[in-house]
């Protein structure tokens, strides 16, 4: 038998990495239009009040102003809210950009300016004068928790707190060591590196081709059409610089290009400025509260875990932030709850493993607490309290490689060299400290579609409308469909990013390489049974065969064994007169096999850190990350994603911040200089470890994804590992100086 | 003869020479070198991160020196050279920088890639980068949402060992 060609489980160079790196790739705000409009955003100055008057004589004045809409001229949109709702969207009303004089937060968009040039739009948006009557508002967590409720209206997709399980308060009183502490963690923005942007094509008859910065062009697609009432508008996110979750919801830009376009009946651009991508959406401010007790051999007996987050005026936005308390480890009495308070901010969204790199962080350093209580090494801590079993669904694991993740991870960073008691290891001026955690992450397959095409030449092309976000989605595709068809890579053609394809799930949740990548290998497996149908019954050799004897094998078919007739593909293709074969796979969740089995990835961090004695300046000096993801289809690309995690988790530990004056109720450090994110002097050394995960049942693939792992627990390492370093315990993040030295 | 006209407020005309093809431009006086490159001239490999000079995703080579052209009006540069991330490759070829990249998968979104690559070109010039440690101080300008930074660095110094004998131009 011919040695077949391999490419999933291979270091593939991305496919569309020639098209990045020589600037080819085009992203939102880059697409050209005859006539083009330029817009640019005028933000509120207030976080709660009305606006009294808006005087836009000046600006309307400028050279090559066009148009400035206000909410007094805002028109013809849906007045439904299941119409502004898109898939991702939580409970409550979506916010209408210029729907009324009311403010809700600071950054709130109040005018659009549009102009001829990008620059005259700008200097027009700076004499727009509003007069503004003030309300109180509110945008501190720790007074708002005060009001704390529980959301009457569930997320969909989003757990609520597991139900209590055993007997809490009596094993709370019968344990032989216990922490209770509280966590604080402050918004985080995700700050992708493109800004927010739309490019709206307007043709006649209110046709448009609106190029914009999202994760699921459909979903984008459809709150155009529903908002605006449109039956011809196609969305492309081709390209996309990156998003983290903030590109999951259709962002004000989408609605406000849009709206001018049709106003005007004229294309129209608008991209935000960095400061706008800091009023839209964020990581929720968190408070936490931690009750664990464990008995004498550091066995957990209680645990309880309480989350209070931030939420927007207008929606509830949840996380699930308190159920990996449930399952991380094996305790048989607990009790979760989790609330939500209102501030003076836009709605929170999802960013980089939303809830577990928040609840995670909290729980990982009370475990982390615990191992110092108890006087028992961290790691075997979490070795006695293995889950073998979800305790939360009462469900099996489909697979679960954390052992392995502890041990490769422990010995590639050297774990067995730490000594046990804080302040302990030095290095010059520098305390080292070690540091570990866990980290836990759902593994989902969501209901997906793509189309493969196999052309007489032997070529292929995959269709489906998914997004690729930096996360490798066009190289996988290509290699499933290289490896299914046993073709070199550069033979497959992959179109995505559009939402006229066949539909895909927003690119989120770390559910993309699962769910689009079994669609396209169900696809490629559906043709092939078509190429043997048809030898099977036009050719004469194979008649007498039963179908289930033959297979295709590099571009033939013919009996698995490898005895009896051949035929090629393009023989047989050109016999039937088929310029291609098309088929479309459709993956989504089994539920079948949902009902005895859940699935996640899983991962174990090591990390040292140094800190100078004297300063309290601390540094991260190498992370070892140990990935339990199940198969991994390109270790090159894979690594990155981990990596990338790894690094946004290494600011969410030492960085990031979003500051509030709560007096004016605005995020003061609205700029990449003040809110800092990793740079790369902050980053050190990482090493990404996957370790052997086989399972047959997440899905026809077995792939887990990748998206979202990398951070979580990353925060918790390094805390825990400034603690062995210094005997300081961190529970507020991120661990800046002023923490560490007071 | 002028080839893009920006609003018909534009006073100054400049000449530039981008990517090997010199060009005759009106411009507003205020307009950056960056928005006139990824606005009138089309040439949006070059990427806008921040316009504050905070995040060197605009990096562009003037004369071989790596600068930010959201900080640099386009009236200030009349006859300059400019090198952008659309002229580095030479034809199909890529710039070893380029070749480097896409090896080590020093990106993932690619959108602040132009400027690593265009900074990284820069570093080399320079020749103050030789260690690991080096290299990650002297590419701090240039951020990475996506976390790159091991891999950016690992493709520099991977350049500098090929190149350590003749800078790149
Ligand atoms: S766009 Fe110039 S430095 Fe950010
Ligand atoms: S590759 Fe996405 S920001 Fe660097």
């Amino acid at each position: 038998m011919a040695p077949s060609v391999s490419h999933i489980g291979q270091p593939r160079n991305r496919v569309d990495g020639r098209l990045k790196v020589t600037g080819a790739a085009r992203y939102a705000a880059e697409y050209q239009a005859n006539e083009l409009l330029h817009g640019y955003v005028v933000v509120s100055t207030i976080a709660a009040g009305r606006i009294v008057a808006i005087d836009t004589r000046e600006a309307r004045a400028m050279p090559g102003v066009v148009q400035i809409f206000t909410h007094l001229d805002r028109q013809g949109v849906s007045w439904w809210d299941r119409d502004w709702q898109d898939d991702t969207a939580p409970p409550g009303h979506p916010f209408r950009p210029l729907h009324s004089d009311r403010i809700l937060y600071d950054g709130q968009p109040i005018a659009l300016v549009i102009a001829e040039s990008f620059e005259a739009a700008r200097n027009a948006a700076d004499v727009v004068h509003v007069l503004y009557e003030v309300a109180p508002h509110q945008t501190d967590i720790h007074a708002a928790e005060a009001d704390q409720y529980e959301p009457p209206k569930k997320r969909e997709g989003v757990p609520p707190p597991p139900e209590p399980r055993g007997d809490l308060d009596q094993a709370l009183a019968e344990a032989a060591f216990r922490v209770d502490a509280e966590y604080e963690q402050p918004s985080e923005h995700h700050n992708p590196m493109e800004l927010f942007a739309s490019t709206v094509i307007y043709e006649e008859n209110d046709k448009l081709t609106i190029y914009d910065k999202t994760q699921g062009s459909q979903n984008a697609q459809q709150f155009v059409s529903a908002v605006f009432d449109l039956d011809d508008v196609k969305v492309v996110n081709a390209y996309v610089g990156g998003a983290f979750g903030s590109g999951l919801r259709p962002r004000y830009q989408l609605f406000l290009a849009v709206m001018a376009a049709l106003k005007l009946k004229r294309s129209v651009r608008l991209e935000l400025s960095r400061r706008e991508m800091f009023y839209l959406s964020y990581r929720p401010i968190t408070l936490q509260k931690l009750s664990i007790g464990a008995d004498s051999n550091g066995k957990l007996l209680a645990l309880k875990h309480h989350a209070v987050q931030a939420t927007s005026l207008f929606e509830d936005y949840q996380e699930a932030v308190v159920n990996w308390s449930g399952l991380a480890y094996q305790c048989d009495n607990a009790a979760f709850s989790y609330t939500l308070s209102q501030v003076n901010t836009d709605t929170p969204g999802d960013m980089r493993a939303p809830g577990a790199a928040t609840g995670v962080f909290a729980l990982e350093t009370a475990m982390d607490e615990l191992s110092y209580a108890a006087g028992i090494d961290p790691l075997e801590l979490r070795l006695r309290n293995y889950a073998e079993r979800d305790q939360n669904m009462d469900k099996e694991f489909t697979s679960k490689a954390l052992r392995e993740c502890y041990a490769e991870g422990a010995e590639h960073f050297g774990w067995s060299k730490r000594q046990p008691t804080p302040r302990s290891m030095h290095d010059g001026k520098e305390l080292v400290g070690y540091g570990m955690a866990s980290g836990f992450w759902d593994a989902q397959v969501n209901k997906a579609e793509a189309k493969v095409r196999l052309l007489a030449d032997g070529s292929v092309e995959v269709l489906t409308a998914a997004s690729d976000i930096g996360t490798g989605t066009y190289t996988i595709l290509a290699q499933i469909a290289a490896e299914a068809f046993e073709i070199p890579i550069d033979r497959v053609k992959v179109s995505i990013g559009a939402s006229d394809l066949p539909t895909s799930p927003v690119e989120g949740g770390s559910w993309m390489a699962a769910s689009v990548g079994s669609a396209v290998h169900l696809a490629a497996e559906a043709i092939k049974t078509k190429l043997i149908h048809r030898a099977n019954r036009h050719h004469e050799a194979f008649l007498p065969i039963a179908s289930a004897d033959l297979c295709v094998e590099a571009g033939m078919v013919k009996k698995t064994d490898g005895t009896g007739p051949t035929i090629s593909v393009a023989e047989l293709m050109q016999a039937a007169q088929w310029d291609a074969v098309e088929e479309t796979g459709k993956a989504g969740p089994d539920m079948l096999q949902m009902q005895k089995y859940i699935s996640y990835t899983h991962s174990a961090v090591f990390v040292e850190v140094r800190v100078d004695e004297q300063l309290g300046v601390a540094r991260v000096k190498r992370i070892v990350s140990a990935i339990a993801a199940g198969k991994i289809l390109n270790p090159k690309t894979a690594r990155s994603q981990i990596l990338g995690g790894v690094v946004m988790g290494v600011g969410m530990a030492m960085h990031e911040e979003g500051l509030f004056d709560h007096g004016t109720g605005r995020i003061m450090n609205h700029n990449l200089a003040e809110y800092h994110v990793p740079a790369n002097a902050d980053i050190e050394d990482i090493e990404v470890i996957f370790v052997d995960e086989h399972d047959d049942k997440v899905n026809p693939i077995g792939v887990k994804g990748l998206g979202e792992i990398g951070i979580v627990g990353v925060a918790a390492a390094i805390g825990n590992a400034i603690y062995h370093a210094t005997g300081k315990r961190l529970r507020t993040l991120p661990f800046t100086i002023d923490k560490i030295i007071s | 003869m002028p080839e893009a006209v920006a609003p018909e407020t534009g006073t100054h005309t400049i000449s530039l020479t981008i990517d090997g093809a010199e060009r005759s431009i009106i411009v507003d006086p205020w307009t950056t070198l960056l928005d006139l490159l990824r606005g009138p001239l089309g040439k949006t490999g070059t990427k806008k991160g921040c316009d504050h000079g905070q995040c060197g995703a605009c990096t562009v080579l003037i004369d071989g020196k790596r600068i930010n052209s959201c900080l640099t009006l386009a009236v200030m540069k009349d006859g300059a050279e400019i090198t952008t991330i659309e002229g580095l490759a030479t034809g199909d070829d890529l710039h070893p920088m380029q070749q480097a990249f896409v090896e080590h998968d020093a990106f993932q979104c690619g959108y602040c890639t132009p400027g690593q690559i265009c900074s990284a070109v820069g570093l080399v010039n320079e020749g103050h980068a030789h260690e690991r440690h080096e290299i990650r101080e002297l590419m701090s300008g240039n951020i990475c949402r996506c976390g790159a930074y091991t891999n950016i660095v690992d493709a520099v110094q991977s350049v500098l060992d090929q190149t350590a004998k003749a800078p790149t131009p």
